[in-house]
């Protein structure tokens, strides 16, 4: 499968995952490792066979459009990392 | 002369409904267990002392008033801490979320306690359910009750651990390519993953969601059905639970097997396995024979497939399910001064996430990504459909199949940390059972050379836990191994 260390730096970039040095190196020898494992299913002829997604087909579930949620409160807001009254505060986006 | 902590779940709920216990003895009796045992077993990462003793005390005010709590009243249950409840930590044994503290339960938790259950703890698992070992927590080690130096498998296995070594009589756990059924083999007890939409994943922390399913552990299989009724049935909150009504499953336990068609596959007794644990499971599906079942060979020809079709599904999932943690709302937020929104995501991830959870972001990212989605995602999706007609058609001509947990009695802690494909290899007996959405009880069926327990599996048709059930109620009737305790 021969996996090479910039398609893992692409790979953990779409993954917005910071990777060290030897994370990436490691990575890079796991990934490769795990899919020449795989490699069998290359061979296995599935033509005209449709995917699974889901193993029921529960179609559209539908309900009616009402809040049933409670609002969000000082349960939900004591998890955030950093706040400020009820906001969740984060670094500036906007210049 | 029993104690407290060797009852089960219906025999300590009828005692407390007659008013012969109280729940406060019993969870007071759980209590002392958990202190006496945990320093060895480590199941647990939160007991919740003061709300279960409040939850008792409530239920035994309820049955003294002449009101029925109901069929779990006042007993002690864990729960795998990727099961959320609503002011009690929630952890999935991950850094990054170590010191969430969920605003609601998950609709599991609130059945039970509509059964009349409390809530004694969360239990230790693979980080994100994402192992088969339990070694891939951040947050503590879980040794396997029979031998302190062997794991007790996983994902669920401080779920499988304290039912083994009696500090609840029931516990849940989830399993989503065997994270039921291994530890309950692992440690001796019976544990059962229900068909896929037949328990409600609401609140439960998602790891696969087209895989994913809540199940029960307990000491024998009437206790982990009456558990299963609890929790079991639709659910307005999760649009993948089925619709169909939930049947009174301890009235089909002592239907027996006579006239039922087991098939055995021979892709699950294979070379290079533990011949001990064949041999045992070989003498359970013998005594099924004894009791009327007819047996059969029969083949599940993309049984080689499994493994490779699970592993790009569930990493190509969890990828996609676990992108939320990002250090905005709740968790793990690291420390980026001056740097960007970016940066703070990356870095947050980074220090959150273990190696294991971290491996399967990556392979699941890198088999959706662009120019690999076909190769991998996509050819997965098509295996899948056929494992699934594999079972289609043996279920054509059987009632059920029984087969063997694991390839092995539990393995030492540290054996297959090294590589990741040996440990994913550990699933190769009950991951194809996810792929198609199907319920597999599990029941102990003897022991290997030093004493380690061995599990048979019973799996079923879609939505037919009831065969599994009558199955796993027969042995257990006609043996012993279900009784057998490892720790004094």
């Amino acid at each position: 499968v021969a996996i090479t260390r910039d398609q893992v730096r692409q790979v953990a970039a779409l993954a917005r995952l910071h990777l060290e040095p030897d994370e990436e190196e490691r990575l890079t020898a796991d990934l490769d490792h795990i899919l020449e494992a795989f490699v069998r299913l290359q061979a296995l002829d599935t033509s005209g066979v449709p995917p699974t997604a889901h193993v029921e087909d529960f179609g559209a579930v539908l309900r009616d459009d009402e809040v049933t949620n409670p609002p969000a409160d000082d349960a939900l807001l004591a998890n955030a990392p950093a706040r400020d009254g009820r906001l969740f505060r984060v670094p500036r986006i906007i210049e | 002369m029993s104690t407290l902590y060797d009852l089960g779940v219906r025999d300590a709920a009828a005692r407390i409904r007659r008013r012969e216990l109280s729940s406060v003895e019993l969870v007071r009796a759980a209590l002392a267990r958990v202190a006496a045992v945990e320093p060895q077993v480590g199941a647990f990462l939160t007991v919740c002392e003061g709300e279960a003793l409040a939850t008792a005390e409530t239920i035994d005010r309820r049955v003294a008033a002449g009101d029925d709590p109901g069929p779990l009243a006042g007993v002690p249950i864990g729960l795998k801490d990727i099961i959320c409840t609503a002011g009690i930590r929630t952890t999935a044994a991950s850094h990054i979320l170590e010191h969430f503290v969920p605003a609601y339960d998950a609709t599991v938790v609130t059945r039970l306690k509509r059964a009349g259950a409390v809530i004694l703890g969360k239990l230790n698992c693979d980080e994100f359910a994402m192992g088969s070992s339990n070694e891939n927590s951040a947050l503590g080690v879980t040794r396997n009750p029979w031998s302190s130096e062997r794991v007790p498998g996983g994902s669920s296995g401080g779920s499988g651990a304290a039912v083994a070594a009696r500090e609840v009589a029931a516990s849940l756990g989830t399993d989503t390519g065997g994270s039921i059924r291994l530890p309950a083999a692992f440690t001796g007890v019976v544990g059962i993953k229900p068909t896929y939409g037949r328990v409600s994943r609401y609140g439960v922390i998602a790891y696969a969601s087209s895989l994913d399913q809540v199940g029960p552990f307990a000491r024998d299989v009437g206790d982990a059905a009456v558990v299963l009724e609890a929790i079991a049935g639709h659910d307005p909150a999760d649009a993948t639970t089925s619709p169909r009504p939930v049947p009174t499953w301890r009235d089909v336990l002592d239907s027996g097997v006579r006239g039922l068609r087991l098939g055995m596959p021979k892709e699950y007794f294979v070379e290079g396995m533990q011949p001990e644990v064949v041999a045992a499971v070989r003498a359970a599906i013998a005594e099924l024979e004894r009791l009327g079942a007819a047996v059969e060979p029969v083949s599940l020809p993309h049984t080689e497939y499994a493994i490779a079709t699970y592993y790009l599904i569930a990493t190509a999932e969890a990828s996609s399910n676990l992108a939320r943690y990002d250090g905005v709302r709740y968790g793990l937020r690291a420390s980026t001064p001056g740097g960007s929104l970016g940066d703070m995501y990356e870095r947050s991830r980074a220090a959150g996430f273990g190696r294991e959870v971290k491996r399967r972001i990556m392979l699941g990212t890198y088999a959706l990504s662009a120019g690999y989605y076909d190769a991998y995602y996509l050819k997965a999706q098509r295996v899948r459909t056929l494992i699934r007609r594999d079972f289609e058609q043996v279920f054509a001509h059987c009632d059920a199949l029984v087969t063997p947990v694991s390839p092995t009695t539990a393995f030492r802690i540290g054996e297959k940390t090294d590589d990741p494909v040996t440990m994913y290899l550990s699933d190769i007996l009950t991951i194809s059972v996810n792929l198609a959405g199907l319920p597999a009880l599990v029941a102990p069926c003897g022991v290997d050379g030093a004493g380690l327990p061995v599990g048979l599996q019973v799996i079923g048709k879609p939505f037919d836990e009831a065969t599994a059930l009558r199955i796993g109620a027969a042995y257990e009737l006609a043996s012993d191994w279900h009784r057998r305790s490892p720790l004094p």
